[in-house]
C-alpha cells in the first residue's frame, strides 16, 4: 500500500509574526520555518502504518519554493521514502495545491492521501476538502484515529458533537486533527540518511495545472490591542453590566 | 568544517527542538530528583546523541569538530546534566578509543557507545593526582596475558552508569612521569571493582561522579589501547585537547541560555514604572554578556575550523576554554543580578545554572591548567 502525505513549509509556531509596514503581507523575512504541526502529524501516521505492514512506501509531496525541500527532507528524516517537489514561485491558494495534489495523485496512483486539516499560517482547512471533490476520492477529515483494514479506511473524526467514525473504501483522503499521533522527534542518523533518499521536483506548469492565484489580498493588518478590563466590586455589578454594558445576558 | 549545509541546519534546528521543547521542561525535576528518567535517556540513545562524535562507520554521526561545537552550543540551551549523560561517550569516555584504538577495539567498543547501550567513563583523576594527572599512582602490573590493576580514580562522571572505563594506570613503576603511563578499556562488571558513594555536588543535579576503587583488577592484556605501553598519558592528553573545544561551547550555549531568559525577565519586569530592560544599568550587564559570548562563539567557531583543517590549534583550544568557561560564569553572574531576588531562589533556575556552570572552570583541565598551556606554548614557540 502506498500513502502519499502532503506537508507545508510555514512560519515556525514559535514566532511571533507581524504585518509588513506597508499592510501587504505578513513579514516573514529570516523568519524560522517548519514543516506544518498538522502535517507532521500526518507523517507521523504515514510512518506508523508502514511501521505496522500496512503500507510499504511513504511518499512526501510539497509545494512552493525551492526551500520547501527542507519540509520534505524533514519528513524524509522521520521515515518517508522519497519525496517530490512542486516548485513554484507563485503565491499558492487552496484550489491551486489541491489541483496540483490531484495531479501527482494521477500519476502516483496511492491507495491513501493523508494531510493536515489545515496549515497554520493561511488557516484555510480547505485544501483536503478541494481534493476530495477533484479526485473524486472519499474523505475522512479531522480525524483523531485511522485505522485501514481489508480496503477500506475507518476514520474517526473530531466533530462539534463528539466523534463520528466513517468508514471509506480505499483510495481515501485523510486529513488529520491535533489528537491523532505525537510526532516523534527525528533522530540525528536519520536526517544524515535523508539527504540520501529521492527527492524529485516538478512544476505546476509541467502537471498540466494554473496554480495563478483567484483571491486577492487587500490588505493585512494585527489586531486591535485589547484594550484594559476593568475590576468589578461585587456579583451584582457584573450582572448589571453584563445585562446593560455587554448586553450578553 | 561543515560537511553539507543543509543536513547540518536539520540537524541543529531537530536538535534544538528536543532541547527545547522536550528537555527545557524538565530541568526542574532532573535537579529537584537528582535523576534523569530512564525514558529520557532510551529518546537519547534514540535520537542518536550517544554517537555525535563516534565515527560514521561505528555508528555514530562522526560530527567534524565545527559540526560538534555547534551541536554543543545548542545542548547549552539545557540543563548541563543532560549534556553529561551523553557527554562521555561523545568525549572522553570514547576518544582514547577513538584516537589510539586498535581497529579490533574500536570495532568491539564503538558501536554500542554510539548507540548509547553502553557507557564509558574517563578514569585519570586520582586523589593525589588532579591537575598533575602524570603522578597518578594506579598500578598496572602485567601477569601472563593480563594485567592487574591496583588503586583509587576520584570524581569519575557516569561512573555509577558506566559499562565500562577508559583507565590510566602505570605499567612501567621506574618511570615517575608521563612515559610509564598506559591507558585500558576495563569492563566496569570486573572483579575487584568498587564504586564509591556518589558525590555531593555543588550543581549538576542529575549527572553523577563517585570514586572508582580497582582491588587486583584483571584487565586482558587485549585491552591495552593501542597495544603499546606508555603511550595512556598522551592518548589522554589528546583526550582532553578534544574535550577542551567541547567544553568551551557548551560554555558559549549556557551563556546565551542565560542571556536570553535575562532578556525575556529584563522585559517584562517592571520597577520605576517601566521594564527594567529600559534602565540603562541592565542595559549595560544585557550588552557585556551579549559582546562576551559573541566573542567567545567566534574564538570556539575559529578554532575548531582550525582542528579540523589539521592546523596547530593546542593554544587556542586552551584560549577557548579558558575564555569560555570563566566568561559563562560572569554571565551567570550577572544573570542572577538581573533577576534580582528572583534570581537568588530557585524558581526561575538561574541559581541553578549559576551553580552549575562553576564547575567548568575546573574540570578537563583547570582555567590555571590553561594559563600554564598558553604561557608555555607560548614561550616554546617564541625560542628565545
Amino acid at each position: 500500500m502506498k500513502i502519499l502525505v502532503a506537508v507545508k513549509r510555514v512560519v515556525d509556531y514559535n514566532v511571533k509574526v507581524r504585518p509588513k509596514s506597508d499592510g501587504t503581507d505578513v513579514d516573514i523575512a529570516n523568519a524560522k520555518m517548519s514543516i506544518n504541526p498538522f502535517c507532521e502529524i500526518a507523517v507521523e501516521e504515514a510512518v506508523r502504518l508502514k511501521e505496522k505492514g500496512v503500507a510499504t512506501e511513504v511518499v512526501a509531496v510539497s509545494l512552493g519554493t525551492k526551500q520547501s525541500q527542507e519540509q520534505i527532507r524533514t519528513a524524509m528524516a522521520l521515515g518517508a521514502d522519497r519525496g517530490i517537489l512542486v516548485e513554484t514561485d507563485t503565491e499558492l491558494q487552496p484550489l491551486g495545491v489541491a489541483k496540483c495534489l490531484n495531479a501527482i495523485i494521477a500519476k502516483e496512483s496511492p491507495d491513501l492521501v493523508i494531510m493536515g486539516k489545515q496549515s497554520i499560517d493561511g488557516d484555510n482547512n480547505q485544501t483536503g476538502q478541494m481534493l476530495g471533490a477533484l479526485s473524486n476520492m472519499p474523505q475522512g477529515t479531522f480525524a483523531s484515529e485511522v485505522a485501514v483494514e481489508d480496503g477500506t479506511v475507518n476514520v474517526t473524526r473530531e466533530i462539534d458533537g463528539g466523534l463520528q467514525t466513517v468508514k471509506l473504501n480505499l483510495p481515501a483522503i485523510v486529513t488529520t486533527d491535533l489528537r491523532l499521533n505525537e510526532p516523534r522527534y527525528a533522530s540525528l542518523p536519520n536526517i544524515m540518511k535523508a539527504k540520501k533518499k529521492p527527492l524529485d521536483t516538478t512544476t505546476p506548469d509541467e502537471l498540466g495545472v494554473d496554480v495563478a492565484p483567484r483571491v486577492q489580498t487587500l490588505k493585512v493588518e494585527p489586531p486591535a490591542e485589547r484594550s484594559a478590563g476593568i475590576k468589578v466590586a461585587d456579583v451584582a455589578e457584573l450582572v448589571e453590566k453584563l445585562k446593560n454594558e455587554a448586553k450578553v445576558i | 568544517m561543515i560537511r553539507d549545509q543543509e543536513s547540518h541546519k536539520a540537524l541543529l534546528e531537530a536538535l534544538g527542538r528536543y532541547v527545547n521543547e522536550r528537555l527545557r521542561p524538565l530541568e526542574d525535576q532532573v535537579a529537584e530528583d537528582d535523576n534523569i528518567p530512564d525514558e529520557v535517556v532510551q529518546e537519547m540513545r534514540e535520537m542518536g546523541l550517544f554517537g555525535l562524535t563516534i565515527p560514521e562507520e561505528y555508528g555514530g554521526l562522526g560530527l567534524t569538530m565545527e559540526e560538534e561545537v555547534h551541536a554543543a552550543m545548542t545542548l547549552g540551551g539545557t540543563s548541563p546534566a543532560f549534556r553529561s549523560l551523553i557527554g562521555t561517550n561523545n568525549g572522553i569516555g570514547s576518544s582514547a578509543l577513538i584516537f589510539d584504538g586498535s581497529d579490533e577495539q574500536r570495532q568491539r567498543y564503538l558501536p554500542k557507545l554510539a548507540s548509547g547501550e553502553a557507557i564509558a567513563s574517563f578514569c585519570l583523576t586520582e586523589p593525589d593526582a588532579g591537575s598533575d594527572s602524570a603522578a597518578l599512582k594506579t598500578r598496572a602490573r602485567k601477569e601472563g596475558d593480563q594485567y592487574i590493576l591496583n588503586g583509587n580514580k576520584r570524581f569519575i562522571t557516569n561512573a555509577p552508569r558506566a559499562d565500562f572505563f577508559t583507565v590510566l594506570a602505570r605499567t612501567d613503576p621506574d618511570q615517575p612521569g608521563a612515559r610509564g603511563i598506559s591507558a585500558f578499556i576495563v569492563d566496569a562488571k570486573s572483579p575487584g571493582i568498587s564504586l564509591g558513594a556518589k558525590d555531593k555536588k555543588m550543581g549538576h543535579a542529575g549527572s553523577h561522579t563517585c570514586d572508582v576503587n580497582f582491588d587486583d583488577v584483571a584487565v586482558p592484556a587485549e585491552n591495552l589501547i593501542g597495544g603499546v605501553e606508555g603511550k595512556g598519558f598522551y592518548t589522554a592528553m589528546k583526550v582532553l585537547d578534544r574535550g577542551r573545544l567541547h567544553i568551551a561551547a557548551l560554555s558559549v550555549g549556557i551563556a546565551q541560555r542565560l542571556l536570553d531568559d535575562s532578556v525575556r525577565f529584563a522585559s517584562e519586569r517592571q520597577q520605576f514604572g517601566k521594564p527594567i530592560a529600559e534602565h540603562q544599568m541592565i542595559q549595560a550587564m544585557l550588552a557585556d554578556c551579549k559582546t562576551e559570548i559573541y566573542a567567545g562563539q567566534a574564538m570556539v567557531l575559529d578554532c575548531a575550523r582550525k582542528r579540523d583543517d589539521a592546523l596547530p590549534h593546542s593554544t587556542e583550544a586552551a584560549c577557548c576554554k579558558l575564555f569560555c568557561t570563566e566568561m559563562v560564569g560572569r554571565v551567570a553572574d550577572k544573570a542572577v543580578q538581573i533577576h534580582g531576588g528572583s534570581g537568588y531562589i530557585s524558581d526561575y533556575g538561574v541559581e541553578r545554572f549559576y551553580r552549575d556552570v562553576r564547575l567548568f572552570r575546573l574540570y578537563e583541565g583547570t582555567s590555571q591548567i590553561q594559563q600554564m598551556v598558553i604561557a608555555r606554548n607560548l614561550v616554546k614557540e617564541a625560542g628565545i
